[in-house]
Protein backbone atom coordinates (compact mmCIF):
# COMPACT_ATOMS: atom_id res chain seq x y z
CA UNK A 1 0.00 0.00 0.00
CA UNK A 2 2.85 2.60 0.96
CA UNK A 3 4.89 1.82 -1.64
CA UNK A 4 1.86 1.92 -4.34
CA UNK A 5 1.04 5.52 -2.41
CA UNK A 6 4.26 7.27 -2.99
CA UNK A 7 4.17 5.94 -6.64
CA UNK A 8 1.02 7.86 -7.20
CA UNK A 9 2.89 11.06 -4.97
CA UNK A 10 2.21 13.19 -8.01
CA UNK A 11 -0.92 12.83 -8.81
CA UNK A 12 -2.44 13.00 -5.53
CA UNK A 13 0.29 16.15 -4.36
CA UNK A 14 1.15 17.60 -7.98
CA UNK A 15 -1.49 20.08 -8.87
CA UNK A 16 -2.01 21.47 -5.34
CA UNK A 17 1.93 21.87 -4.88
CA UNK A 18 2.26 23.64 -8.16
CA UNK A 19 -0.52 26.08 -7.36
CA UNK A 20 1.03 26.52 -4.16
CA UNK A 21 4.24 27.27 -5.46
CA UNK A 22 2.26 29.97 -7.97
CA UNK A 23 -0.30 31.09 -5.30
CA UNK A 24 2.12 31.28 -2.16
CA UNK A 25 5.57 30.08 -1.78
CA UNK A 26 7.34 32.35 -4.90
CA UNK A 27 5.86 35.37 -3.90
CA UNK A 28 6.22 34.87 -0.42
CA UNK A 29 10.15 33.94 -0.83
CA UNK A 30 10.73 37.04 -3.09
CA UNK A 31 8.61 39.32 -0.42
CA UNK A 32 10.94 38.19 2.22
CA UNK A 33 13.42 39.49 0.14
CA UNK A 34 12.03 42.14 -1.34
CA UNK A 35 11.55 43.55 2.26
CA UNK A 36 15.66 44.12 2.25
CA UNK A 37 15.70 45.67 -0.89
CA UNK A 38 14.65 49.20 -3.50
CA UNK A 39 12.35 48.46 -5.86
CA UNK A 40 9.50 49.65 -7.75
CA UNK A 41 8.89 46.39 -9.68
CA UNK A 42 9.84 42.75 -8.64
CA UNK A 43 12.80 42.80 -11.45
CA UNK A 44 14.55 45.82 -10.45
CA UNK A 45 15.86 45.83 -6.57
CA UNK A 46 18.40 46.85 -5.58
CA UNK A 47 20.02 45.49 -1.79
CA UNK A 48 20.05 48.13 0.84
CA UNK A 49 19.64 45.84 4.14
CA UNK A 50 17.89 46.37 6.47
CA UNK A 51 16.99 50.18 5.39
CA UNK A 52 12.92 49.48 5.08
CA UNK A 53 12.93 48.31 8.77
CA UNK A 54 14.16 51.77 9.75
CA UNK A 55 11.98 53.26 7.31
CA UNK A 56 9.07 51.60 9.03
CA UNK A 57 9.52 53.06 12.57
CA UNK A 58 10.48 56.60 11.61
CA UNK A 59 6.75 56.85 9.82
CA UNK A 60 4.75 58.36 11.95
CA UNK A 61 1.52 56.97 10.18
CA UNK A 62 2.80 53.31 10.63
CA UNK A 63 3.25 53.67 14.21
CA UNK A 64 -0.29 55.70 14.55
CA UNK A 65 -1.77 52.58 12.67
CA UNK A 66 0.21 50.04 14.58
CA UNK A 67 -1.17 51.50 17.95
CA UNK A 68 -4.78 52.20 15.98
CA UNK A 69 -5.09 48.42 14.95
CA UNK A 70 -4.18 47.42 18.68
CA UNK A 71 -6.63 49.24 20.45
CA UNK A 72 -9.18 48.13 18.18
CA UNK A 73 -8.44 44.21 18.54
CA UNK A 74 -8.53 44.64 22.09
CA UNK A 75 -11.83 46.49 22.25
CA UNK A 76 -13.73 44.42 19.26
CA UNK A 77 -12.58 40.93 21.05
CA UNK A 78 -13.79 41.98 24.17
CA UNK A 79 -17.10 43.27 23.10
CA UNK A 80 -17.99 40.19 20.41
CA UNK A 81 -17.18 38.05 22.48
CA UNK A 82 -19.03 38.99 25.53
CA UNK A 83 -22.18 39.78 23.39
CA UNK A 84 -21.40 36.36 21.52
CA UNK A 85 -21.64 34.53 24.64
CA UNK A 86 -24.46 36.61 26.36
CA UNK A 87 -26.72 35.69 23.35
CA UNK A 88 -25.47 32.43 22.79
CA UNK A 89 -25.94 31.45 26.63
CA UNK A 90 -30.08 33.18 26.09
CA UNK A 91 -30.77 31.24 22.98
CA UNK A 92 -30.11 28.05 24.12
CA UNK A 93 -32.98 28.10 26.59
CA UNK A 94 -36.19 27.37 25.38
CA UNK A 95 -38.31 29.85 24.24
CA UNK A 96 -40.31 30.50 21.07
CA UNK A 97 -38.19 31.50 17.96
CA UNK A 98 -34.83 30.85 18.83
CA UNK A 99 -33.73 29.28 15.83
CA UNK A 100 -34.90 33.02 13.68
CA UNK A 101 -33.59 34.42 16.07
CA UNK A 102 -30.32 32.66 15.49
CA UNK A 103 -30.61 32.59 11.71
CA UNK A 104 -31.03 36.72 12.45
CA UNK A 105 -27.66 37.07 14.04
CA UNK A 106 -25.82 35.22 11.78
CA UNK A 107 -26.51 36.60 8.45
CA UNK A 108 -24.37 39.88 8.11
CA UNK A 109 -21.28 37.14 8.08
CA UNK A 110 -22.34 36.55 4.49
CA UNK A 111 -22.34 39.77 3.18
CA UNK A 112 -19.09 41.16 2.17
CA UNK A 113 -16.68 43.22 3.81
CA UNK A 114 -16.85 45.78 1.06
CA UNK A 115 -20.49 45.87 1.19
CA UNK A 116 -20.78 46.24 4.78
CA UNK A 117 -18.59 48.86 4.90
CA UNK A 118 -21.06 50.63 2.66
CA UNK A 119 -24.50 49.59 4.15
CA UNK A 120 -23.15 51.27 7.88
CA UNK A 121 -21.93 54.62 5.76
CA UNK A 122 -25.23 55.40 5.06
CA UNK A 123 -26.57 54.43 8.50
CA UNK A 124 -23.76 56.13 10.61
CA UNK A 125 -23.31 58.97 8.00
CA UNK A 126 -27.36 58.84 8.37
CA UNK A 127 -27.22 59.45 12.36
CA UNK A 128 -24.08 61.61 12.73
CA UNK A 129 -25.72 64.11 10.34
CA UNK A 130 -27.89 65.34 12.86
CA UNK A 131 -24.74 66.94 14.36
CA UNK A 132 -23.60 68.10 10.42
CA UNK A 133 -20.75 65.50 11.21
CA UNK A 134 -19.81 62.30 9.15
CA UNK A 135 -17.30 58.79 10.26
CA UNK A 136 -14.59 60.79 9.08
CA UNK A 137 -14.96 63.64 11.58
CA UNK A 138 -11.89 62.34 13.36
CA UNK A 139 -10.10 58.88 13.87
CA UNK A 140 -12.12 58.27 17.00
CA UNK A 141 -15.30 58.74 14.66
CA UNK A 142 -13.91 56.19 12.51
CA UNK A 143 -12.75 53.79 15.03
CA UNK A 144 -15.95 53.44 17.04
CA UNK A 145 -17.53 52.80 13.33
CA UNK A 146 -15.46 50.20 12.56
CA UNK A 147 -16.22 48.50 16.27
CA UNK A 148 -20.07 48.88 16.08
CA UNK A 149 -19.80 47.40 12.11
CA UNK A 150 -17.40 44.29 13.66
CA UNK A 151 -19.78 43.90 16.36
CA UNK A 152 -22.56 43.72 14.02
CA UNK A 153 -20.96 41.49 11.97
CA UNK A 154 -19.48 39.30 13.99
CA UNK A 155 -21.52 38.44 16.95
CA UNK A 156 -23.57 36.03 14.79
CA UNK A 157 -20.68 34.08 14.21
CA UNK A 158 -19.36 33.43 17.67
CA UNK A 159 -22.47 32.88 18.73
CA UNK A 160 -22.93 30.41 16.85
CA UNK A 161 -19.67 28.71 17.95
CA UNK A 162 -20.24 29.78 21.82
CA UNK A 163 -23.96 27.52 20.80
CA UNK A 164 -22.16 24.52 19.95
CA UNK A 165 -19.80 24.48 22.88
CA UNK A 166 -22.61 25.16 25.42
CA UNK A 167 -24.79 22.74 23.79
CA UNK A 168 -21.58 19.97 24.14
CA UNK A 169 -21.76 20.30 27.93
CA UNK A 170 -23.71 17.28 29.13
CA UNK A 171 -26.91 18.09 31.00
CA UNK A 172 -26.76 16.27 33.94
CA UNK A 173 -23.73 18.39 35.36
CA UNK A 174 -26.59 20.77 35.67
CA UNK A 175 -28.67 18.63 37.08
CA UNK A 176 -26.41 16.90 39.64
CA UNK A 177 -25.51 21.04 40.60
CA UNK A 178 -28.88 21.89 40.98
CA UNK A 179 -29.78 19.05 43.38
CA UNK A 180 -26.67 19.91 45.08
CA UNK A 181 -28.07 23.76 45.56
CA UNK A 182 -25.62 25.54 43.25
CA UNK A 183 -27.34 29.19 42.59
CA UNK A 184 -27.19 30.28 38.83
CA UNK A 185 -24.10 32.01 39.27
CA UNK A 186 -22.46 29.34 40.76
CA UNK A 187 -23.51 27.24 38.02
CA UNK A 188 -22.23 29.52 35.48
CA UNK A 189 -18.76 30.49 36.71
CA UNK A 190 -18.09 27.38 38.28
CA UNK A 191 -19.18 25.00 35.40
CA UNK A 192 -20.68 26.70 32.39
CA UNK A 193 -17.47 28.57 31.44
CA UNK A 194 -14.88 26.24 32.27
CA UNK A 195 -16.76 23.98 30.03
CA UNK A 196 -16.65 25.83 27.31
CA UNK A 197 -13.03 27.42 27.78
CA UNK A 198 -12.22 25.72 24.38
CA UNK A 199 -15.00 27.29 22.61
CA UNK A 200 -13.71 30.79 24.16
CA UNK A 201 -10.08 29.85 23.22
CA UNK A 202 -11.14 29.38 19.07
CA UNK A 203 -13.18 32.50 19.57
CA UNK A 204 -11.12 34.84 21.44
CA UNK A 205 -8.40 33.53 18.46
CA UNK A 206 -10.62 34.61 15.79
CA UNK A 207 -11.50 37.63 16.89
CA UNK A 208 -8.01 38.92 17.19
CA UNK A 209 -7.19 37.69 14.14
CA UNK A 210 -9.93 38.98 12.10
CA UNK A 211 -9.17 42.53 14.08
CA UNK A 212 -5.47 42.84 13.10
CA UNK A 213 -5.79 42.09 9.34
CA UNK A 214 -9.34 43.93 8.97
CA UNK A 215 -8.85 45.55 5.68
CA UNK A 216 -12.22 45.51 3.55
CA UNK A 217 -14.32 47.21 6.09
CA UNK A 218 -11.80 49.85 6.66
CA UNK A 219 -11.42 50.55 2.90
CA UNK A 220 -15.31 51.08 2.17
CA UNK A 221 -16.31 53.10 5.59
CA UNK A 222 -13.60 55.17 6.26
CA UNK A 223 -10.37 54.98 4.11
CA UNK A 224 -8.27 55.98 6.30
CA UNK A 225 -9.82 59.62 6.61
CA UNK A 226 -9.42 61.89 7.84
CA UNK A 227 -5.83 62.12 6.96
CA UNK A 228 -4.72 58.67 7.59
CA UNK A 229 -6.07 58.76 10.99
CA UNK A 230 -8.68 55.74 10.84
CA UNK A 231 -6.09 53.59 9.01
CA UNK A 232 -5.84 49.80 10.23
CA UNK A 233 -2.55 48.06 9.62
CA UNK A 234 -3.45 46.23 6.05
CA UNK A 235 -4.67 49.38 4.80
CA UNK A 236 -1.72 51.37 5.98
CA UNK A 237 0.49 48.69 4.24
CA UNK A 238 -1.78 48.93 1.22
CA UNK A 239 -1.02 52.78 0.83
CA UNK A 240 2.04 52.63 1.43
CA UNK A 241 2.59 50.33 -1.45
CA UNK A 242 0.54 51.85 -3.92
CA UNK A 243 -0.07 54.97 -2.99
CA UNK A 244 3.50 56.61 -2.72
CA UNK A 245 6.18 55.17 -5.22
CA UNK A 246 9.57 54.36 -3.94
CA UNK A 247 8.34 52.80 -1.03
CA UNK A 248 7.50 49.51 -2.24
CA UNK A 249 10.51 48.49 -0.06
CA UNK A 250 8.72 50.23 3.12
CA UNK A 251 5.31 48.60 2.36
CA UNK A 252 7.17 45.34 2.52
CA UNK A 253 8.97 45.57 5.52
CA UNK A 254 5.60 46.63 7.24
CA UNK A 255 4.12 43.73 5.44
CA UNK A 256 6.82 41.65 7.08
CA UNK A 257 6.29 42.87 10.59
CA UNK A 258 2.73 42.75 10.07
CA UNK A 259 3.10 38.77 9.46
CA UNK A 260 5.53 38.46 12.43
CA UNK A 261 2.69 39.97 14.34
CA UNK A 262 0.48 37.64 13.30
CA UNK A 263 2.22 34.74 13.68
CA UNK A 264 3.18 35.30 17.39
CA UNK A 265 -0.64 34.92 17.90
CA UNK A 266 -0.96 32.17 16.11
CA UNK A 267 1.98 30.63 18.18
CA UNK A 268 0.35 31.68 21.57
CA UNK A 269 -2.90 30.51 20.50
CA UNK A 270 -1.59 27.15 19.38
CA UNK A 271 0.32 26.98 23.02
CA UNK A 272 -2.73 27.68 24.96
CA UNK A 273 -5.00 25.34 22.90
CA UNK A 274 -2.23 22.52 22.93
CA UNK A 275 -3.02 22.06 19.55
CA UNK A 276 -3.79 17.76 18.94
CA UNK A 277 -3.37 18.10 15.31
CA UNK A 278 0.51 18.01 14.99
CA UNK A 279 1.73 15.63 12.37
CA UNK A 280 3.37 12.51 14.30
CA UNK B 1 -30.28 25.19 32.23
CA UNK B 2 -32.99 25.32 29.32
CA UNK B 3 -35.73 26.73 31.10
CA UNK B 4 -36.28 30.88 31.51
CA UNK B 5 -39.17 31.89 33.89
CA UNK B 6 -40.72 33.85 30.99
CA UNK B 7 -40.57 32.65 27.66
CA UNK B 8 -43.25 34.77 26.37
CA UNK B 9 -41.20 38.04 27.58
CA UNK B 10 -37.90 36.78 25.81
CA UNK B 11 -39.88 36.14 22.85
CA UNK B 12 -40.53 39.61 22.81
CA UNK B 13 -37.28 40.64 23.98
CA UNK B 14 -35.41 39.12 21.16
CA UNK B 15 -37.76 39.98 18.45
CA UNK B 16 -37.49 43.48 19.06
CA UNK B 17 -33.41 42.99 18.96
CA UNK B 18 -33.92 41.02 15.80
CA UNK B 19 -35.49 43.73 13.85
CA UNK B 20 -32.81 46.74 15.11
CA UNK B 21 -30.49 43.91 13.55
CA UNK B 22 -31.73 44.16 9.96
CA UNK B 23 -32.35 47.39 10.60
CA UNK B 24 -29.12 48.60 8.21
CA UNK B 25 -30.53 46.58 5.89
CA UNK B 26 -33.62 47.61 5.66
CA UNK B 27 -32.21 50.83 5.47
CA UNK B 28 -30.54 50.27 2.61
CA UNK B 29 -33.44 48.80 0.54
CA UNK B 30 -35.70 51.79 1.16
CA UNK B 31 -32.99 54.17 0.46
CA UNK B 32 -32.57 52.35 -2.83
CA UNK B 33 -35.87 53.15 -3.92
CA UNK B 34 -34.89 57.07 -3.23
CA UNK B 35 -33.96 60.34 -5.78
CA UNK B 36 -30.06 59.89 -4.59
CA UNK B 37 -30.12 63.98 -2.98
CA UNK B 38 -32.22 62.74 -0.88
CA UNK B 39 -30.76 59.66 0.47
CA UNK B 40 -28.02 61.74 2.38
CA UNK B 41 -30.05 64.77 2.98
CA UNK B 42 -32.99 62.87 4.44
CA UNK B 43 -31.90 58.82 4.89
CA UNK B 44 -34.28 58.14 7.47
CA UNK B 45 -37.58 59.24 5.79
CA UNK B 46 -39.55 56.57 3.60
CA UNK B 47 -39.84 57.02 0.01
CA UNK B 48 -42.41 59.33 -1.03
CA UNK B 49 -44.12 60.87 -3.92
CA UNK B 50 -41.46 63.57 -4.48
CA UNK B 51 -38.62 61.30 -3.51
CA UNK B 52 -39.39 58.57 -5.06
CA UNK B 53 -37.62 57.25 -8.43
CA UNK B 54 -39.05 53.45 -8.73
CA UNK B 55 -36.17 51.32 -9.52
CA UNK B 56 -33.78 54.10 -11.59
CA UNK B 57 -31.40 53.61 -8.82
CA UNK B 58 -31.12 49.88 -9.67
CA UNK B 59 -30.52 50.66 -13.62
CA UNK B 60 -27.80 53.00 -13.32
CA UNK B 61 -26.10 51.24 -10.74
CA UNK B 62 -26.22 48.27 -12.73
CA UNK B 63 -25.38 49.87 -15.65
CA UNK B 64 -22.26 52.24 -14.24
CA UNK B 65 -21.05 48.80 -12.82
CA UNK B 66 -21.78 45.98 -15.70
CA UNK B 67 -23.20 44.77 -12.30
CA UNK B 68 -24.63 41.61 -14.22
CA UNK B 69 -20.87 40.48 -16.11
CA UNK B 70 -19.27 41.03 -12.39
CA UNK B 71 -22.02 38.67 -11.33
CA UNK B 72 -20.98 36.07 -13.90
CA UNK B 73 -17.20 36.54 -13.20
CA UNK B 74 -17.90 36.29 -9.28
CA UNK B 75 -19.94 33.08 -10.03
CA UNK B 76 -17.21 31.55 -12.46
CA UNK B 77 -14.77 32.64 -10.01
CA UNK B 78 -16.33 31.18 -7.18
CA UNK B 79 -17.65 28.00 -8.24
CA UNK B 80 -14.69 27.31 -10.36
CA UNK B 81 -12.04 27.95 -7.48
CA UNK B 82 -14.09 25.85 -4.88
CA UNK B 83 -14.15 22.41 -6.92
CA UNK B 84 -10.63 22.78 -8.12
CA UNK B 85 -9.67 23.36 -4.16
CA UNK B 86 -11.85 20.41 -3.26
CA UNK B 87 -10.83 17.81 -5.63
CA UNK B 88 -7.17 19.10 -5.22
CA UNK B 89 -6.83 19.70 -1.36
CA UNK B 90 -8.62 16.53 -0.33
CA UNK B 91 -6.34 14.17 -2.54
CA UNK B 92 -3.32 16.01 -1.00
CA UNK B 93 -4.45 15.98 2.43
CA UNK B 94 -5.18 12.07 2.09
CA UNK B 95 -1.89 11.76 0.91
CA UNK B 96 0.16 13.46 3.40
CA UNK B 97 -1.56 11.67 6.41
CA UNK B 98 -0.91 8.15 4.74
CA UNK B 99 2.10 8.86 2.73
CA UNK B 100 3.23 10.26 6.33
CA UNK B 101 7.17 10.90 4.16
CA UNK B 102 9.40 13.42 5.01
CA UNK B 103 8.14 15.05 1.89
CA UNK B 104 4.65 14.99 3.11
CA UNK B 105 5.67 16.49 6.89
CA UNK B 106 7.55 19.62 4.74
CA UNK B 107 4.11 20.02 2.47
CA UNK B 108 2.57 19.89 5.37
CA UNK B 109 4.70 22.47 7.32
CA UNK B 110 4.30 24.54 4.31
CA UNK B 111 0.39 24.80 4.35
CA UNK B 112 0.64 25.18 7.76
CA UNK B 113 2.65 28.65 7.50
CA UNK B 114 0.20 29.38 4.81
CA UNK B 115 -2.57 29.82 6.86
CA UNK B 116 -1.01 31.91 9.22
CA UNK B 117 0.36 34.38 6.42
CA UNK B 118 -1.92 37.56 5.88
CA UNK B 119 -2.52 38.18 2.24
CA UNK B 120 -0.25 41.44 2.06
CA UNK B 121 2.55 39.66 2.68
CA UNK B 122 2.47 38.54 -0.72
CA UNK B 123 0.21 40.87 -2.06
CA UNK B 124 2.76 42.98 -4.20
CA UNK B 125 4.79 39.55 -5.31
CA UNK B 126 1.32 37.93 -5.93
CA UNK B 127 -0.06 40.21 -8.71
CA UNK B 128 3.51 40.10 -10.31
CA UNK B 129 3.28 36.72 -10.81
CA UNK B 130 0.05 36.68 -12.04
CA UNK B 131 0.75 39.16 -14.39
CA UNK B 132 4.08 37.44 -15.75
CA UNK B 133 2.20 34.28 -15.80
CA UNK B 134 -0.82 35.32 -17.59
CA UNK B 135 -3.13 34.31 -14.78
CA UNK B 136 -4.72 37.42 -14.56
CA UNK B 137 -7.80 36.01 -15.48
CA UNK B 138 -10.79 34.40 -14.32
CA UNK B 139 -9.63 31.23 -14.86
CA UNK B 140 -6.55 31.97 -13.99
CA UNK B 141 -7.32 32.99 -10.82
CA UNK B 142 -8.69 29.33 -9.64
CA UNK B 143 -4.92 28.49 -9.63
CA UNK B 144 -4.17 31.27 -7.58
CA UNK B 145 -7.11 30.43 -5.04
CA UNK B 146 -5.90 26.80 -5.21
CA UNK B 147 -2.21 27.78 -3.97
CA UNK B 148 -3.18 30.51 -1.80
CA UNK B 149 -6.34 28.90 0.13
CA UNK B 150 -4.89 25.78 0.19
CA UNK B 151 -3.79 26.05 3.86
CA UNK B 152 -6.99 25.92 5.54
CA UNK B 153 -8.76 23.69 2.99
CA UNK B 154 -5.71 20.86 3.65
CA UNK B 155 -6.01 21.90 7.69
CA UNK B 156 -9.08 20.60 7.60
CA UNK B 157 -8.79 17.78 5.88
CA UNK B 158 -5.84 16.18 7.17
CA UNK B 159 -7.67 16.49 10.71
CA UNK B 160 -10.58 14.93 9.23
CA UNK B 161 -8.34 12.28 7.36
CA UNK B 162 -6.93 10.60 10.77
CA UNK B 163 -10.38 10.08 12.03
CA UNK B 164 -10.67 7.62 9.63
CA UNK B 165 -9.00 4.32 10.13
CA UNK B 166 -6.99 2.72 8.34
CA UNK B 167 -8.77 -1.10 7.97
CA UNK B 168 -11.14 0.18 5.32
CA UNK B 169 -8.65 1.22 3.26
CA UNK B 170 -6.20 -1.79 4.03
CA UNK B 171 -9.43 -3.63 2.99
CA UNK B 172 -10.07 -1.98 -0.46
CA UNK B 173 -6.08 -2.86 -1.24
CA UNK B 174 -6.47 -6.24 -0.16
CA UNK B 175 -9.07 -6.52 -2.88
CA UNK B 176 -6.80 -5.10 -5.91
CA UNK B 177 -7.65 -0.94 -5.80
CA UNK B 178 -4.66 1.17 -6.07
CA UNK B 179 -4.37 4.76 -3.94
CA UNK B 180 -6.30 6.50 -6.82
CA UNK B 181 -9.71 4.01 -6.83
CA UNK B 182 -9.27 3.75 -2.96
CA UNK B 183 -9.46 7.11 -2.66
CA UNK B 184 -12.65 8.18 -5.28
CA UNK B 185 -14.28 4.95 -4.42
CA UNK B 186 -13.75 4.46 -0.60
CA UNK B 187 -12.12 7.57 1.12
CA UNK B 188 -13.69 10.40 -0.60
CA UNK B 189 -17.09 9.14 0.28
CA UNK B 190 -16.49 9.36 4.06
CA UNK B 191 -14.88 12.61 3.85
CA UNK B 192 -18.12 14.26 2.35
CA UNK B 193 -19.19 15.97 6.18
CA UNK B 194 -15.58 17.59 5.66
CA UNK B 195 -15.86 18.68 2.21
CA UNK B 196 -19.63 20.29 3.17
CA UNK B 197 -17.08 22.23 5.74
CA UNK B 198 -14.40 23.48 3.53
CA UNK B 199 -16.75 24.25 0.49
CA UNK B 200 -18.85 26.17 2.69
CA UNK B 201 -15.93 28.25 4.31
CA UNK B 202 -14.19 28.68 0.43
CA UNK B 203 -17.66 30.41 -1.00
CA UNK B 204 -17.92 32.50 2.06
CA UNK B 205 -14.26 33.30 1.37
CA UNK B 206 -14.04 33.28 -2.24
CA UNK B 207 -17.51 35.43 -3.14
CA UNK B 208 -16.72 38.16 -0.94
CA UNK B 209 -13.05 38.34 -1.63
CA UNK B 210 -12.15 42.02 -2.85
CA UNK B 211 -8.34 42.70 -3.15
CA UNK B 212 -6.82 39.40 -4.38
CA UNK B 213 -9.04 39.76 -7.67
CA UNK B 214 -8.84 43.45 -7.50
CA UNK B 215 -4.93 43.37 -7.75
CA UNK B 216 -4.82 40.18 -9.96
CA UNK B 217 -7.80 40.50 -12.52
CA UNK B 218 -6.78 42.62 -15.47
CA UNK B 219 -9.72 45.66 -14.61
CA UNK B 220 -10.54 46.56 -18.43
CA UNK B 221 -12.26 42.71 -18.60
CA UNK B 222 -13.04 41.55 -15.44
CA UNK B 223 -14.72 42.50 -12.20
CA UNK B 224 -16.06 40.78 -9.41
CA UNK B 225 -19.07 41.73 -6.69
CA UNK B 226 -17.23 43.41 -4.76
CA UNK B 227 -15.20 45.55 -6.93
CA UNK B 228 -18.13 46.62 -8.55
CA UNK B 229 -19.31 48.25 -5.35
CA UNK B 230 -16.17 49.58 -4.36
CA UNK B 231 -15.49 50.62 -8.57
CA UNK B 232 -18.68 53.18 -7.70
CA UNK B 233 -17.37 54.63 -5.40
CA UNK B 234 -14.47 55.81 -7.74
CA UNK B 235 -11.09 58.20 -6.75
CA UNK B 236 -11.63 61.11 -5.00
CA UNK B 237 -15.18 62.41 -6.71
CA UNK B 238 -18.30 62.10 -4.74
CA UNK B 239 -20.34 58.65 -4.82
CA UNK B 240 -23.70 58.33 -6.38
CA UNK B 241 -25.55 57.49 -3.50
CA UNK B 242 -28.64 55.76 -5.71
CA UNK B 243 -26.37 53.66 -8.18
CA UNK B 244 -24.69 52.77 -5.09
CA UNK B 245 -28.39 51.64 -2.65
CA UNK B 246 -29.16 49.77 -5.99
CA UNK B 247 -25.71 48.06 -5.99
CA UNK B 248 -25.82 46.98 -2.42
CA UNK B 249 -28.80 45.83 -2.66
CA UNK B 250 -28.72 43.48 -5.10
CA UNK B 251 -24.68 42.41 -4.41
CA UNK B 252 -26.97 41.12 -0.85
CA UNK B 253 -30.05 39.02 -2.85
CA UNK B 254 -27.44 35.78 -3.91
CA UNK B 255 -25.81 36.04 -0.75
CA UNK B 256 -29.23 35.90 1.11
CA UNK B 257 -30.88 33.06 -1.64
CA UNK B 258 -27.37 31.29 -0.59
CA UNK B 259 -28.44 31.64 3.12
CA UNK B 260 -32.05 30.59 2.72
CA UNK B 261 -30.90 27.35 0.73
CA UNK B 262 -28.11 26.42 2.65
CA UNK B 263 -28.38 27.43 6.46
CA UNK B 264 -28.09 24.33 7.98
CA UNK B 265 -24.99 23.37 5.84
CA UNK B 266 -23.33 27.12 6.28
CA UNK B 267 -23.95 27.21 10.17
CA UNK B 268 -22.68 23.70 10.85
CA UNK B 269 -19.79 24.33 8.63
CA UNK B 270 -18.27 27.35 10.24
CA UNK B 271 -18.77 25.67 13.39
CA UNK B 272 -16.79 22.27 12.51
CA UNK B 273 -14.29 24.57 10.96
CA UNK B 274 -13.83 26.62 13.86
CA UNK B 275 -13.50 24.17 16.09
CA UNK B 276 -10.41 22.66 13.54
CA UNK B 277 -9.01 26.25 12.70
Amino acid sequence: MKRSLTRWGWLFTGPTALAFMIGFVVPFVLGVYLSFTRFTTVTKSKWVGLANYKGVFSDATFVHSLWYTAAFTIVTTVLINVIAFVVAYMLIKTFRGTNIFRSVFFMPNLIGGIVLGYIWMLLLNGILGYWARSITYSGSYGFWGMVILMCWQQVGYMMVIYIAGLQSIPTDLFESAEVDGASRRQTLFNITIPLVMPSITVCTFLTITNGFKLFDQNLALTNGAPSRLSELLALNIYNTFYGRTGFEGVGQAKAVIFLLIVAALAMLQNRLTRSKETLS
Amino acid sequence: MSKVKRPGLWTVIFTIISIGYMFPIALVVINSFKDKVFISSQPFSLPNSETFVGLANYARGVQLTEFFSSFGWSLIITVGSTALILLCTSMTAWWIVRADNKYAKTLYSAFLLNLVVPFQMVMFTLSWLTDFLHLGNPFGLWIVYLGFGAGLAVFIFTGFVKSIPHEIEEAATIDGCGPVRTFFQVVLPIMRPSVVTVAILEVMWLWNDYLLPYLTLDMKKFKTIPIAVQYLKGGYGSVDMGAMMGILVLAMIPVIVFYLVAQRHIISGVVAGAVKG
